[in-house]
C-alpha cells in the first residue's frame, strides 16, 4: 500500500516537472550555437576529470593549449564512478549529436563505447587515449610506451641509490600501472643487477582511490624507507604527494610521474626530494591530434608515443640528476636504437 | 472508520510527495546559488527523458538497481543490514563470467549455459553472504561489520583472480584485463527499442520475476511471515516458535543469492566479460533504492527507475553546461528527505492514533453531542 502511494506521489511530481519543462522552450546556449571555427571539440574524461592532478589534467592541458591557439569551441564531459559502457557510449553520442566533430575519449575504459559510437558517426574524428582496442577509419589511437620512460627513471634511481634498495609505489594494480613497474624494475636491474626493488600497490581495482590518496602513499613509502629503500618511484597520481612527503621526512628521494612534478605548484613544499619525473605527455598527444584535424591531416590508427617519437621522457628540472644525465641518455639512445627492448609485461 | 482511512491515505501521500518537493526545492536552491538556472536544468532533464537512448539506459540501470535493492530489502525486512551486496555481486559476476566464458562452455546449449551462469552467480553470492550469516549465528559477529569487511576481501579476491595466470586474459591492445569473453551462445539477447542503438536488457524480465517472487514470499508464505515477525520483534517471534538463528541464515543466503543476480543483466546483456570497467558500487545504490522504495516491491521499482533516470540524465546535464554532480546531490537529498519525511509522518500518525484512542476511552460522547 505504501509503495502504491509512493508511486502516486512520484507520478504526480513527474507530471509537474514535465509541465515545467515544456514551458521553457529551447535550452539556452549549449551545443546548439554555431561555432566560430570549423572544429568543435568534445572531450570525455575518465573518472576524476579535470583537476585530478594527473592523467586527466594532462589531457586538459593539451586541450587548453589548443583552445588558446585555435580559439575553438570546446565541451568537456566527465565520467562518473561506477558507470557502465552504455553511459560512456551515451556521452560520446551526445557530443556527436551536439555537433562536436572532433571528440577525444580519455582512458582505455572508453574503448568498447567508442567502438560502437564511432561507427555511426563516420564524419566525426575520434581520438582514444591509452587503447588500441577500438579501431576504425575515423579513430586515432594515442598510446604511450610508459615502460620506456619508467626504464630511464629506474636507471636514475639505481644510480642515485646508495643502499642498492629502491621502491615502486603504484596507485592501482592495473595492467597500465604494471607497465610502469616492469619498465622501472628493468631499468634498475640494468644498472645494478643485484639491486632490490620493493613494490607496493595502494589499492586493487575497482577501488581506484589509490590514485588519489596521499595518506596511503605516505604509509607505503615510509614502509619502504624503513626497509632500507632510499629512492621511491611514485606512479600513483595524486597519492604521489604522500610519497614525497615521506621521502622528505626521512631524508630520502622520490621520482614523480606523468608530468614534470618538480614544477607543479601543488608540490612546491616537497619538490626538493623529487629528483626526476617520468613524463607522459598526454597533453602533447591531445594537442597533436587537434592540430592534425585542424590542418586536415588526420590519420586513423595507432599513434605510438615512445622515446623515439617523443611524448615519453624524463624531467631534469631542479638539477638533481645533472651528474648522471649522460648515463641516462646513453640508455635512452640504446632504447631508441632498439638495442634495449624494454618489457611491458611481467 | 471512513474518516480515519482518508486521513491514512493522505498521510501516506504526504511523506513521498513532501520529500520529493522538498528535495526539488533544495536542488533548485543549490543550482541557483551555483549560478545555474534551475529551469534550464529541468528543461535539460525533460529533453533527456524524451530521448529513446536515455530511456533504454535508464531502464537497464534500473534493472540492476532493482535487483540490488531486493537483495538489500530481504535483509532489511528482518532488521539485518546486508551491506555486503556490493562484494557479493562483484565476486559472483566475476566467477560466473569466468565460468560462462570458459572454452568448455562454448559447446553447451545456449539456454542451459545461461541458466548455469545465473545459478552459479546465485550460489557464489549466497556463499559469500553465508559467511556473514555463519559468523553471526556462531560467533555473534554483527553482519554490518562482517559484510563490510567481506566487501574488501571480495575486492582483493577478484583482483587476485583477475590475472592472466588465473581466470583472466589481457584485452589485446588495451590496458584492460578481463575474463574470456562469453561467446554468443552464452549471451542474453537484448530487446530492440525504436530510435535507440542501445538495447533493453533481456534480463529485465528476471528483475520482474524476482520482484514478484519477493512479493509472494513475503506476503503469501509462512516463511515470509516469520521473516517479518522476526524483524518486528525478535522476542515475540521466539515466543511463537520461530528459530531466529535459522531465519538469519536463510535470509542472508537469500539476500546473497539475489545479490548474485545484480551483475547478470550487464554481464550477459552488454559486457560479456568481467573486466576492470565492470560497474562497481551497485550494492550501495541498492541500499539507497531499498530505503527510498520502503522495501516494497513496487516502491523499489519506482525508486530504481527514478535513480536510473537521474544517473542517465547526468550526461545530458553535463552537455547543457550543468555540472553532473547535481545528480548526486539530488539523489542524496531525495533519500534523506524521504527517510526524514516518513519518520515525521510516523510520529504524527502515532500521536494521532493515541489521541483517537484517548478520546474513545476518555468519554463516549463529545460535549456537543451530549448537549445536543
Amino acid at each position: 500500500m505504501r509503495g502504491v502511494r509512493l508511486t502516486a506521489g512520484l507520478v504526480a511530481l513527474g507530471l509537474g516537472l514535465a509541465a515545467c519543462g515544456s514551458d521553457t522552450a529551447a535550452p539556452g546556449g549549449g551545443p546548439g550555437t554555431p561555432a566560430a571555427s570549423s572544429i568543435k571539440l568534445g572531450l570525455a574524461y575518465d573518472i576524476g576529470g579535470r583537476g585530478d592532478q594527473s592523467f586527466n589534467d594532462s589531457a586538459a592541458r593539451g586541450l587548453d593549449k589548443a583552445e588558446a591557439e585555435f580559439g575553438i569551441d570546446i565541451k568537456e564531459l566527465e565520467a562518473a564512478a561506477g558507470e557502465t559502457d552504455a553511459q560512456k557510449e551515451d556521452r560520446l553520442r551526445q557530443l556527436a549529436e551536439g555537433g562536436y566533430n572532433t571528440i577525444i575519449a580519455v582512458g582505455f575504459a572508453y574503448a568498447p563505447a567508442l567502438k560502437k559510437a564511432a561507427a555511426d558517426y563516420p564524419d566525426v574524428k575520434f581520438a582514444l587515449i591509452d587503447s588500441e582496442d577500438a579501431q576504425g577509419p575515423n579513430i586515432a589511437n594515442l598510446v604511450f610506451a610508459e615502460q620506456e620512460g619508467s626504464f630511464l627513471v629506474g636507471v636514475a634511481a639505481a644510480l642515485k641509490s646508495q643502499t642498492g634498495n629502491v621502491g615502486f609505489v603504484g596507485g592501482v594494480n592495473t595492467p597500465l600501472i604494471q607497465k610502469f613497474e616492469v619498465g622501472y624494475t628493468a631499468g634498475v636491474k640494468a644498472v645494478k643487477p643485484d639491486a632490490t626493488v620493493q613494490v607496493k600497490y595502494l589499492t586493487q581495482p575497482p577501488d581506484f582511490t589509490g590514485f588519489n590518496d596521499p595518506a596511503k602513499g605516505e604509509t607505503a613509502a615510509k614502509g619502504m624507507f624503513d626497509a632500507g629503500a632510499d629512492v621511491v618511484y611514485a606512479a600513483a597520481g595524486g597519492s604521489g604527494n604522500g610519497v614525497f612527503k615521506a621521502a622528505k621526512a626521512n631524508g630520502r628521494l622520490g621520482i614523480g610521474v606523468d608530468s614534470d612534478q618538480y614544477n607543479l605548484p601543488a608540490l612546491a613544499d616537497v619538490r626538493d626530494v623529487i629528483i626526476t619525473s617520468m613524463v607522459k605527455e598526454v597533453d602533447v598527444a591531445v594537442y597533436d591530434f587537434v592540430t592534425s584535424v585542424k590542418n586536415d591531416k588526420f590519420t586513423a590508427g595507432s599513434h605510438v608515443y615512445d622515446l623515439k617519437a617523443g611524448g615519453i621522457g624524463y624531467a631534469t628540472s631542479g638539477g638533481k640528476i645533472d651528474d648522471i644525465q649522460g648515463k641516462i641518455d646513453e640508455y635512452k639512445a640504446k632504447i631508441v636504437a632498439g638495442e634495449i627492448k624494454v618489457p611491458a609485461q611481467k | 472508520m471512513g474518516r480515519f482511512s482518508v486521513r491514512s491515505v493522505l498521510l501516506g501521500l504526504v511523506a513521498p510527495v513532501g520529500a520529493l518537493v522538498f528535495a526539488a526545492l533544495v536542488c533548485a536552491l543549490i543550482l541557483a546559488l551555483t549560478g545555474n538556472p534551475p529551469l534550464d536544468t529541468v528543461d535539460a532533464m525533460a529533453t533527456a527523458a524524451q530521448r529513446p537512448r536515455t530511456l533504454v539506459n535508464s531502464l537497464n540501470s534500473a534493472t540492476q538497481y532493482y535487483l540490488a535493492a531486493v537483495a538489500v530489502a530481504i535483509g532489511f525486512k528482518m532488521k539485518l543490514f546486508n551491506i555486503g551486496v556490493d562484494g557479493q555481486y562483484r565476486l559472483a559476476a566475476m566467477l560466473s563470467a569466468a565460468l560462462a566464458g570458459a572454452a568448455f562452455m562454448d559447446g553447451v546449449p545456449p539456454f542451459l549455459r545461461v541458466a548455469m551462469t545465473i545459478v552459479a552467480a546465485m550460489l557464489v553470492g549466497a556463499a559469500w553472504s553465508g559467511l556473514a550469516a555463519l559468523l553471526k549465528v556462531t560467533r555473534g559477529v554483527s553482519e554490518v561489520i562482517s559484510t563490510i569487511m567481506l566487501n574488501a576481501i571480495a575486492t582483493y579476491l577478484v583482483s587476485y583472480l583477475l590475472n592472466p595466470a588465473r581466470l583472466a586474459e589481457n584485452v589485446p591492445g588495451s590496458n584492460n584485463i578481463g575474463t574470456r569473453p562469453i561467446t554468443e551462445g552464452g549471451q542474453v539477447p537484448g530487446i530492440d527499442y525504436p530510435g535507440s542503438t542501445s538495447k533493453i536488457f533481456g534480463l529485465v524480465f528476471l528483475a520482474v520475476l524476482v520482484g514478484v517472487v519477493y512479493w509472494f514470499v513475503l506476503s503469501r508464505t509462512r516463511f515470509g511471515f516469520e521473516l517479518k515477525a522476526t524483524g518486528l520483534s525478535e522476542s515475540a517471534a521466539v515466543a511463537s516458535g520461530v528459530s531466529v538463528q535459522k531465519m538469519v541464515v536463510w535470509s542472508m543466503l537469500l539476500s546473497g543469492a539475489v545479490a548474485g543476480l545484480v551483475g547478470m543483466p550487464q554481464l550477459l546483456g552488454s559486457s560479456h566479460s568481467y573486466s576492470l570497467d565492470f560497474p562497481p558500487g551497485l550494492g550501495f545504490i541498492g541500499i539507497a533504492v531499498a530505503l527510498l522504495g520502503r522495501n516494497h516491491p513496487v516502491g523499489m521499482a519506482v525508486a530504481a527507475l527514478l535513480w536510473g533516470f537521474l544517473d542517465n540524465a547526468a550526461n545530458a546535464l553535463d552537455v547543457s553546461g550543468v555540472p553532473r554532480e547535481i545528480v548526486l546531490i539530488m539523489q542524496g537529498v531525495i533519500v534523506l528527505s524521504v527517510v526524514v519525511a516518513y519518520e515525521l509522518v510516523r510520529r504524527y500518525r502515532v500521536r494521532a492514533e493515541q489521541r483517537d484512542v484517548g478520546r474513545a476511552l476518555g468519554r463516549t460522547k463529545t460535549l456537543e453531542e451530549v448537549s445536543a
